[in-house]
């Protein structure tokens, strides 16, 4: 069940610590008092119904929106990510839902769109061949990087903005429901890859409504709900329980509807 | 050139089974019938144009073609084609500038009254008159950037308020005759290569291509990607090397390339390099594509357009400086009438679209010539400047409707 945050999280230093962050958008808030820690090597699932307040807050770790009020502290120190640009710095890069890749560009100038190499003579070469191994990593079905992203499919443009938010080797890596748009082989690669980041010691923010997903990488689940922290869970959590912070009750209709199934699949 | 097989296993770029490997000249030409079929026109519009206004226009005027008369057409070009090149940085943002001509009319005002009539020295006149621009250039954008103005409407009002400082400082007498032996004035009327220096200038871009091209080969050999074959760099050379020498004898059986032109031609050439090879450029292309892409990717989104509008305004500044030289008067008259919608098609006409994220530099070179030709051919005919307009209005209706069937094709091929 739901439990403190401070005595699940390891010991260590979080490399991210919000405390009371709150977001207000004129009479509606759409966070209030949000605290979340991530750590070194720890993949945290922020997940939450429709409007519970997710990608707000990932916006505002991306620098896209800034918090009416909290503190937002990094490695250790106060941390103010008033751009995106300084969100990049700091080294935290996000996926967004809508992938945010210029459809007029083709794929290696979107991978480093912004991290361009040799500003003033750009080096295509070093360039295209640091995009081939990066989507190689990923495993990535993709026939040619010199294409526009225009041409390619959905679940290839979600790998290129995966691929896209490694490039600059950051120390958090937010993934705003990185497999919505995926096939199953594809999925499985990005769970794979989230995995890859725990191990090499990333911080992984991830943001999915796949219960089953979300259960098979995190190791904490962080639940929304109007805006405000209503629990964090282990990944033993029962999908139930975590149904319900969701919810806000036991008895709500995905509760009621999961029990129905549960009880056709025993008869 | 003898095709032998890549010592290295299989390139990065084609290692995939469902790309086609196009090698040697006959992909070349394969990828390029592809590139056209789906919408990617390139430069094809303009070409097809250019041959259809020679054939229409010299067949009614041999005139047309005659030498000097191109040369005084390039003379002619040069002018418009800055503010063209100008106009083709604002599109790429997807943004409009429609004080172009206002700009320019002012920046010829300026020169006059500052270098004629105050006797200040040319080139702090000239100066003056980039600032002018660059400062506007400024103004828009911080409308833009702070206030969310459309550059539609704030660059029309600064169409009026332009044209406006023009008659202004014109004052009363409302033209200012450039002295005819001035640098400037020879700069914008009579000076013209000497035959060897054209000849051989004629020559760099040709070699420019098997540089660059035997340079990339070899880069991307070693990085053990594919990389195209020396025969296509040494067609593309030739070819290139001989349409510009044969370009450069046919001029100079008249006058020959005028100073001005060549000026104009290597801003293109430095654009285009800007645009395609260097951050800034890319930030560009980006931000007109997709600006919310380009402000998460830590694009400065409003330094690029600061950027743009202040470049945009002082080539148009330059370019009116350049019609003033050509014309060897700052007038009232300036920058007015049919300037404008000529940067503007011209750039279009060339292929940059209107929708941003998509140009080159090189349309405003190819564009200029194309409207160039028409008003030059229109006035060989004798045409009332009525029916030029009409006839230059229904050129630029074309070139949109060329612009957005080619995209929507794009669109359906799977290219932006």
């Amino acid at each position: 069940m739901a439990v403190n945050d401070a005595s699940l999280a390891p010991a260590r230093e979080p490399i991210l610590r919000l405390r009371g962050i709150t977001k207000t958008f004129g009479a509606v808030s759409a966070l209030s008092d949000i605290d979340l820690d991530v750590h070194a090597g720890e993949v945290v699932a922020l997940v939450g119904d429709n409007g519970a307040g997710k990608s707000t807050l990932i916006k505002i770790l991306a620098g896209v929106f800034q918090p009416t009020s909290g503190t937002i502290e990094f490695m250790g120190r106060p941390a103010s990510i008033d751009s995106p640009s300084a969100a990049l710095t700091l080294g935290i890069s996000t996926v967004f839902q809508d992938l945010s890749l210029c459809e007029n560009l083709d794929v290696v100038a979107n991978l480093f769109l912004g991290q361009e190499l040799s500003p003033w003579a750009l080096d295509e070469v070093q360039m295209e061949v640091r995009a081939w191994q990066l989507l190689g990593e990923l495993a990535a079905r993709i026939p040619s990087v010199r294409e526009p992203i225009a041409s390619l499919s959905g679940g290839q443009r979600q790998t290129v903005a995966i691929a896209r938010s490694l490039l600059l080797e950051p120390k958090i890596v937010m993934l705003d429901e990185p497999t919505a748009a995926l096939g199953v082989a594809q999925t499985a690669e990005v769970l794979n890859l989230i995995e890859r980041l725990r191990d090499r010691g990333y911080g992984v923010i991830l943001i999915s409504h796949n219960m089953d997903n979300v259960r098979a990488v995190s190791d904490r689940i962080a639940v929304l709900r109007l805006g405000r922290n209503n629990g964090t869970f282990t990944r033993d959590a029962t999908r139930e329980q975590i149904v319900a912070a969701i919810m806000g009750a036991d008895d709500n209709v995905a509760a009621r509807r999961d029990a129905i199934e549960r009880t056709r699949a025993q008869q | 050139m003898s095709m032998k097989p890549d010592a290295s296993p299989i390139a990065y770029d084609r290692a995939d089974a469902r790309v086609r490997a196009d090698t040697g000249l006959a992909g070349a030409a394969r990828a390029f019938l592809d590139r056209i079929r789906s919408g990617d026109l390139g430069i094809l519009p303009v070409v097809v144009g250019l041959i259809l206004i020679s054939v229409v226009f010299s067949t009614l005027n041999p005139v047309f073609l005659l030498p000097n008369n191109l040369v005084n057409l390039l003379f002619d070009a040069a002018a418009v084609g800055f503010i063209s090149l100008g106009i083709v940085l604002i599109l790429l943002l997807g943004e409009i500038d429609l004080s172009v001509g206002s700009m320019s009319g002012l920046a010829s005002a300026l020169v006059g009254v500052l270098w004629v009539n105050m006797g200040v020295p040319l080139p702090l006149a000239i100066l003056a008159a980039l600032s002018a621009g660059a400062a506007m250039g400024a103004v828009y954008a911080t409308l833009l950037n702070r206030f969310t103005m459309p550059s539609f409407v704030s660059t029309l009002s600064g169409l009026l308020a332009l044209l406006g400082m023009q008659l202004y400082i014109l004052g009363p007498t409302g033209s200012i005759n450039l002295p005819y032996s001035s640098f400037l004035v020879r700069f914008g009327q009579i000076l013209i290569m000497p035959d060897w220096m054209s000849y051989g200038l004629a020559l760099v871009p040709g070699l420019g291509i098997l540089w660059f091209g035997f340079r990339q080969m070899r880069a991307r050999a070693a990085a053990n990607l594919s990389h195209a074959s020396a025969s296509v760099v040494l067609v593309k050379a030739g070819a290139v090397t001989l349409l510009l020498e044969g370009a450069v004898a046919y001029l100079n059986l008249g006058r020959g390339v005028p100073f001005m032109f060549v000026v104009f031609v290597l801003c293109v050439a430095a654009m285009q390099y800007a645009l395609t090879r260097t951050k800034w450029g890319r930030s560009m292309f980006a931000v007109g594509g997709n600006i919310e892409a380009a402000r998460r990717a830590g694009i400065k989104v409003k330094r690029i357009r600061l950027t743009a509008f202040m470049l945009g305004s002082s080539l148009a500044a330059l370019g009116g400086v350049f019609s003033a030289a050509r014309l060897a008067t700052a007038s009232q008259q300036a920058g007015t009438g049919d300037v404008n919608l000529n940067a503007i098609a011209a750039a279009v006409i060339g292929g940059t679209s209107l929708f941003g994220g998509r140009g080159s530099a090189w349309a405003a070179l190819l564009g200029v010539l194309v409207i160039q030709s028409i008003s030059n051919g229109l006035t060989l005919l004798n045409l009332s400047s009525s029916l030029r307009y009409m006839i230059t209005g229904a050129v630029l209706a074309i070139a949109v409707i060329i612009d957005s069937l080619a995209r929507q094709s794009r669109a359906s091929h799977g290219r932006a």
